[in-house]
C-alpha cells in the first residue's frame, strides 16, 4: 500500500464532498489512512522501545554502585550515578593493553582487506581473462565455506610457523583477500565505472596498473569507506579467531579480555557493563560516522544481490 | 595478427596478476585447510604425538555419538531464528517503506543493534535474562507473569537466544530496504490503474520483486547460524544439560578442549558438507518462487 497515492486520490475534488457526513468519515479514505499511519507508527515506537531497551539497561547498570546490582526495587536511573565503574572497570584488568592490541589488529587488517580486496575486485571487474567468470563463482562459493570448519587446520598451520600467540595469524590472511564478500562488493562497485574511461586512459599511455591506480580507485573511494567500516566491525568484535590463536593475556584483544574479566568478576554486573559498553562504543560511533558509507554497502548487496 | 596475440596473453597475465592475492589466499588458507582437514580427518591425532591413520572410523563414531546428534538438534532448533528474521525484518521495512515521518531516524535505530556483536552483547543479553535480577522479568513481575529461567532452562536457552537474535533484525531489515525503493513506482500506478488494492498490489508487485533479496538473506541466515559460537560459548557453555550445545560449540571442544584434531577435522568437514547440502536445497527450490527480472 502506498499511503502517498492514496492521499492523492483523496485530494481529487468531489470526493471531500463525501466527508462532510461524518458516518461517511469514519468510512473514508482519508480516515482509514489515519489509523494506518497511527498503527505504523505504534508498532514502530514497540520496536524502538524493544531496541533500545537493551542499550537503556546497559547504562543503567553500568552507573550503580558494585552490589546494588540486585536492589529491589529496581532503579532505572540510578542517583547518583556511579561513575568509577568505568575507571574502575578499566584498571582492574589491562584493557588498556588489550585495547592497544585490537586497535593494532584491526587497523593492519582493515589495510590488508583494503588494498588486496580492491586490487582482486579491480581484476574481476575489469580485465577480461581466461577462467575469470569460473573463478568469481568460485570467490562466492567460499561465502558458503564456514570459518569454523577450517579453523583447525588454519591453527595447525599457523603452529608449524610458529606464529600461535602472535598477531599474525588474525592479520596475514587479511593481505591475500581473505574476505570474498569484500571482493563482491568492490567488483560490483568497479563496474559501475563506464569503460570508455579505461580506454581513454589508455590512449593516454596508461598501463592496466594505471588504470586502476588513476581511474578506478579515486572514483571509488566511498566504496573502500564502506569495506573499510565492514572490516572495522569484523575484526574489532572478532571472538573465534583470538581465542583460538592468542593464548598469553599480554596478547589478549579486548573481546578475549571482556571474556576473562567475566570469569574473574562474574556477578559484578555494573563492571562488566561499564567494560562492554566502553568497547561497543568505538563500534556504535563509527557506525554513526561513517553511516552513508555503511547503509550504502547493505543496500547495494540487497540491490545486486 | 601478433599484436592481436600479444593483447591477449597480455590481458590473461594481468588478468592473473590482479587477482593473484586471492588464488594464493585460497589455496593457501582455504583450499589448502579444507583438503589438510580431510586428512587430518582420516587419524587420530592430539597434537602433540603422531597421527594414527584410522580411515573412516572418526566418521563413523559420529553416527554413534550422542553429542553429535544433540548438537544437530541444536543448531536445527536454532535454525528457526531465520524465518522469524526473514518476515520480521521485511515486516519492518514495508512499514518503513510507507514514506512515515523519521525513516532514517527508525532505520538508524532498527540498524544500531546489527553493528553491536560479540561478547559484549552477549554479556548484555546474559543480564537482560538474569532470571532474577534481569530486564525481562523485572518487566514480567510487573504483569504478573513469573518468567522463565531462560538461559538457566533446558527447554526456554535456545528460545532465549532466538528473541536475542530477533534483536539484530535491523540488518536484514536495511537489505530489503533497499530493494524496496528500488521498485520503479511505474509498477504501482499502472497496477492502480488496473484497480488493483493495497494488498494485491503487496503480493503481486512487492513480494515477486523483492524475492531475490528474501533468497540472498535465507541463505546467508542459514549459512551464519550454522556457525553461531560466541553466543554459546560465552552465555552458557553449552548447557544447561547440553541444552545450548551448538555445533560449532562441540567441533571447538573436541579441538581446542580436547585436541582430538582428528575427530574435530571430520566433524569441520560433516559441519562443510550439511551447510552445502542446506544452500543447494535453498538454491533448487528458489526457481519456483524467486523472480528475475531481466530472465
Amino acid at each position: 500500500m502506498r499511503v502517498t497515492d492514496q492521499i492523492a486520490a483523496d485530494s481529487v475534488p468531489g470526493r471531500q464532498k463525501r466527508d462532510l457526513s461524518s458516518v461517511r468519515y469514519f468510512q473514508s479514505r482519508r480516515f482509514q489512512n489515519r489509523v494506518a499511519t497511527i498503527l505504523i507508527f505504534l508498532v514502530l515506537i514497540a520496536g524502538t522501545i524493544f531496541v533500545m531497551l537493551p542499550f537503556f539497561w546497559m547504562i543503567s547498570t553500568s552507573l550503580k554502585r558494585p552490589g546494588t546490582e540486585f536492589a529491589f526495587p529496581i532503579e532505572w536511573i540510578p542517583n547518583p550515578p556511579y561513575w568509577p565503574n568505568y575507571p574502575d572497570a578499566w584498571t582492574l584488568l589491562p584493557f588498556s593493553t588489550w585495547f592497544l592490541n585490537t586497535v593494532n589488529i584491526t587497523s593492519v587488517s582493515i589495510i590488508g582487506h583494503v588494498v588486496s580486496c580492491a586490487i582482486v575486485g579491480f581484476g574481476f571487474a575489469r580485465i577480461r581473462f581466461v577462467g575469470r567468470d569460473v573463478l568469481f563463482v568460485l570467490v562466492l562459493a567460499t561465502l558458503m565455506l564456514p570459518y569454523p570448519s577450517i579453523v583447525a587446520p588454519l591453527f595447525l598451520l599457523f603452529k608449524n610457523l610458529g606464529w600461535i600467540d602472535t598477531f599474525l595469524p588474525l592479520i596475514v590472511p587479511t593481505f591475500f583477500a581473505s574476505n570474498a564478500f569484500y571482493i563482491f562488493l568492490l567488483r560490483q562497485f568497479f563496474r559501475t565505472i563506464p569503460m570508455d574511461l579505461d580506454d581513454a586512459a589508455r590512449v593516454d599511455g596508461c598501463n592496466t596498473f594505471g588504470v586502476f591506480w588513476h581511474i578506478a580507485l579515486p572514483l571509488t573511494r566511498p566504496a573502500m569507506g564502506v569495506i573499510a567500516v565492514f572490516s572495522f566491525m569484523l575484526h574489532w568484535n572478532d571472538f573465534l579467531g583470538p581465542l583460538i590463536f592468542l593464548s598469553t593475556t599480554e596478547n589478549f584483544t579486548l573481546a578475549l579480555g571482556l571474556r576473562f574479566f567475566q570469569g574473574q568478576y562474574q556477578v559484578q554486573w555494573s563492571l562488566l557493563m561499564a567494560t562492554s559498553l566502553v568497547i561497543l562504543l568505538p563500534t556504535i560511533v563509527v557506525f554513526f560516522v561513517a553511516q552513508k558509507y555503511y547503509i550504502q554497502g547493505i543496500v547495494v548487496t540487497g540491490i545486486k544481490g | 595478427m601478433l599484436g592481436k596475440n600479444r593483447m591477449f596473453w597480455r590481458r590473461n597475465i594481468e588478468g592473473y596478476l590482479f587477482i593473484s592475492p586471492w588464488i594464493i589466499g585460497f589455496v593457501v588458507f582455504t583450499a589448502g585447510a579444507l583438503l589438510g582437514s580431510f586428512s587430518i580427518s582420516l587419524t587420530k591425532w592430539n597434537i602433540v604425538g603422531t597421527p594414527e591413520i584410522v580411515g573412516l572410523a572418526n566418521y563413523q563414531k559420529m553416527v554413534e555419538d550422542r553429542f553429535f546428534w544433540q548438537s544437530i538438534k541444536v543448531t536445527l532448533y536454532y535454525l528457526l531464528n531465520v524465518p522469524l528474521n526473514v518476515v520480521l525484518g521485511l515486516l519492518l521495512a514495508l512499514l518503513l517503506n510507507q514514506k512515515v515521518k523519521g525513516l532514517s531516524v527508525f532505520r538508524t535505530i532498527f540498524f544500531l543493534p546489527s553493528v553491536a556483536s560479540g561478547v559484549a552483547v552477549s554479556l548484555l543479553w546474559m543480564w537482560i535474562f538474569n532470571p532474577r535480577f534481569g530486564i525481562i522479568n523485572v518487566l514480567l513481575k510487573k504483569i504478573g507473569i513469573i518468567g522463565p529461567l531462560w538461559l538457566g532452562s533446558e527447554a526456554w536457552a535456545i528460545p532465549a537466544l532466538i528473541i536475542m537474535s530477533i534483536w539484530g533484525v535491523g540488518g536484514g531489515m536495511l537489505i530489503y530496504l533497499g530493494a524496496l525503493q528500488g521498485i520503479p513506482t511505474a509498477f504501482y500506478e499502472a497496477a492502480t490503474l488496473d484497480g488493483a488494492g493495497a494488498w494485491k498490489k503487496l503480493l503481486h508487485i512487492t513480494v515477486p520483486m523483492i524475492t531475490p533479496v528474501l533468497l540472498l538473506n535465507l541463505v546467508m541466515g542459514v549459512i551464519v547460524s550454522f556457525q553461531v559460537f560466541t553466543q554459546a560459548y560465552v552465555m552458557t557453555d553449552g548447557g544447561p544439560n547440553y541444552a545450548t550445545l551448538f555445533y560449532v560449540m562441540y567441533l571447538y571442544q573436541q579441538a581446542f578442549v580436547w585436541f582430538n584434531m582428528g575427530y574435530a577435522s571430520a566433524l569441520s568437514w560433516v559441519l562443510f558438507l550439511i551447510i552445502l547440502v542446506f544452500t543447494v536445497i535453498i538454491l533448487k527450490t528458489s526457481s519456483s518462487w524467486v523472480y528475475y527480472e531481466s530472465d
